[in-house]
């Protein structure tokens, strides 16, 4: 069980308890956070559960895929601390993350 | 126009099996997809990924999966309109009105959209001021590549279509290749050969740069690119080129008077109709309690919503249940002759 912090580009933020073993991109939309799309539902394949992640936390995160970096060309507004939120998956070690949602997915 | 039995929105794996179970029970149908290509997401997101939860089939690509498909369904001869959108419906008595955006007219007594996510669009730049110049200078596709014959070009993007035009339009323009990153992820053929027209000096690369501004008034003379560590570049260019793939938007649907939750359908599960009479949802477009969106549920969905048509294209008959393996007339559909 992790305690996840989403930030909203208006600067809402909506702090979620999610189990491990969840990705933040689900943590996300079963909570109804706005603006975390998740189109494909989590394969990796549309870049619209794109976040961008607190530094302190980038290396604490497992590392990316290369299939991971090739869609976040594809997002929106993508940059050094970007991440796809379905290929971050909870766990205790993760308690307090906080991720910022980007204005829009595409 | 075009009259049958059903109109099916979305040519990807769900829909092309919906044709299966529209046509098993004798009903035709005619499907339109904004793609130019038949397959949805499989071909289109994930062409050469294997797929390993498709009953009965071990392992198979989004392509393969496509291909296996259009096979099975070859025997209804259902017609396909690529590259089209429906944009607007409407009732007539008893009938669906249906209008593309090529201007195809449908009559049908029923609609199944299996669209997924919605119809594919470009991905655009997040630069506000890019709007404007957008399919004058600004360009996400290219239908007439003669018109940057001598001219700069800068192109941005780090996969197969950005480094394939890079290529392409080498020949006959100045090209400036722009990406995010270091890494291109295109092909590695291509990627050598961008590094080869990189040396003889043909293309001008420049990574870890992202679109920063748009300088101009009637049309674009600069633009600046931003780097990594924010420091920013001014570059002369005729046109400016995004290839960052496409993504999915609802479009249309969203007005058709349809029950939306986000941007989903709600289903019932019995037959897969909407809050519209004659209009139902398969696939991962629809929504319900327990909703899985895999594509072996989204068979299920079609074969469900397909008798939920009969009932309006036949509203006379009653259907029987019948399996393929039994059923003359089945067979006789399938075109097995014995």
């Amino acid at each position: 069980m992790a305690k996840v912090t989403y930030i909203e580009n208006s600067g809402n933020s909506h702090t979620i308890e999610i189990a491990n073993g969840l990705s933040v991109m689900e943590g996300a939309v079963q909570n109804d956070i706005p603006g975390i799309d998740a189109d494909c539902g989590g394969g990796m394949a549309c870049a619209t559960c794109h976040v961008y992640v607190k530094e302190e936390w980038l290396d604490k995160l497992i590392k990316k895929e290369d299939g991971e970096e090739d869609m976040l060309d594809m997002a929106y507004e993508p940059k050094k601390n970007s991440r796809l939120s379905c290929q971050i998956i909870v766990s205790d070690e993760l308690d307090g993350l906080t991720v910022n949602i980007p204005i829009k997915q595409g | 126009m075009i009259k049958t039995d059903t109109l099916i929105i979305g040519a990807g794996p769900v829909g092309l099996f919906c044709v299966h179970q529209l046509g098993i029970i004798g009903l035709k149908c005619e499907v339109v997809d904004n793609l130019d290509k038949i397959g949805g997401q499989c071909i289109e997101l994930y062409p050469d990924k294997p797929i390993y939860d498709i009953p009965a089939v071990p392992e198979c690509t989004g392509e393969e999966l496509t291909n296996n498909l259009i096979k099975q369904i070859e025997p209804f001869k259902a017609n396909f309109h690529l590259d089209e959108r429906v944009e607007k419906i409407e009732k007539v008595e008893k009938k669906w009105i249906v209008k593309t955006s090529k201007g195809t007219e449908f009559e049908v007594s029923s609609i199944i959209i299996a669209a997924g996510v919605g119809s594919f669009e470009p991905r655009k730049f997040p630069t506000k001021d890019a709007e404007k110049y957008e399919g004058k200078q600004v360009l996400y596709s290219i239908r007439d590549k003669k018109i940057f014959k001598d001219k700069t070009v800068t192109i941005f993007g780090g996969g197969d279509s950005a480094l394939d035009w890079a290529i392409e339009l080498s020949n006959t323009s100045k090209i400036i290749l722009v990406h995010r990153r270091d890494d291109f992820r295109g092909m590695q053929a291509s990627i050598d050969k961008i590094n080869q027209l990189k040396e003889e000096g043909k293309i001008k690369i420049y990574t870890k740069y992202q679109l920063d501004s748009v300088k101009g008034k009637e049309r674009i003379e600069n633009i600046c690119i931003k780097h990594d560590d924010e420091s920013v570049k001014e570059l002369k260019t005729d046109f400016v080129l995004g290839f960052f793939g496409l993504i999915m938007q609802l479009g249309p649907i969203a007005e058709w008077g349809l029950n939306l939750d986000k941007k989903t359908v709600p289903v019932n599960t019995e037959n897969f109709e909407t809050n519209k009479e004659g209009i139902f949802a398969i696939g991962d477009i629809c929504t319900y309690p327990g909703k899985l969106k895999l594509i072996l549920s989204g068979f299920h969905e079609g074969a469900l919503a397909a008798r939920g048509c009969f009932k309006y294209a036949r509203p006379d008959e009653k259907l029987r249940f019948e399996f393929t393996t039994t059923s003359k007339a089945a067979q006789e559909r399938l075109g097995i002759k014995k």
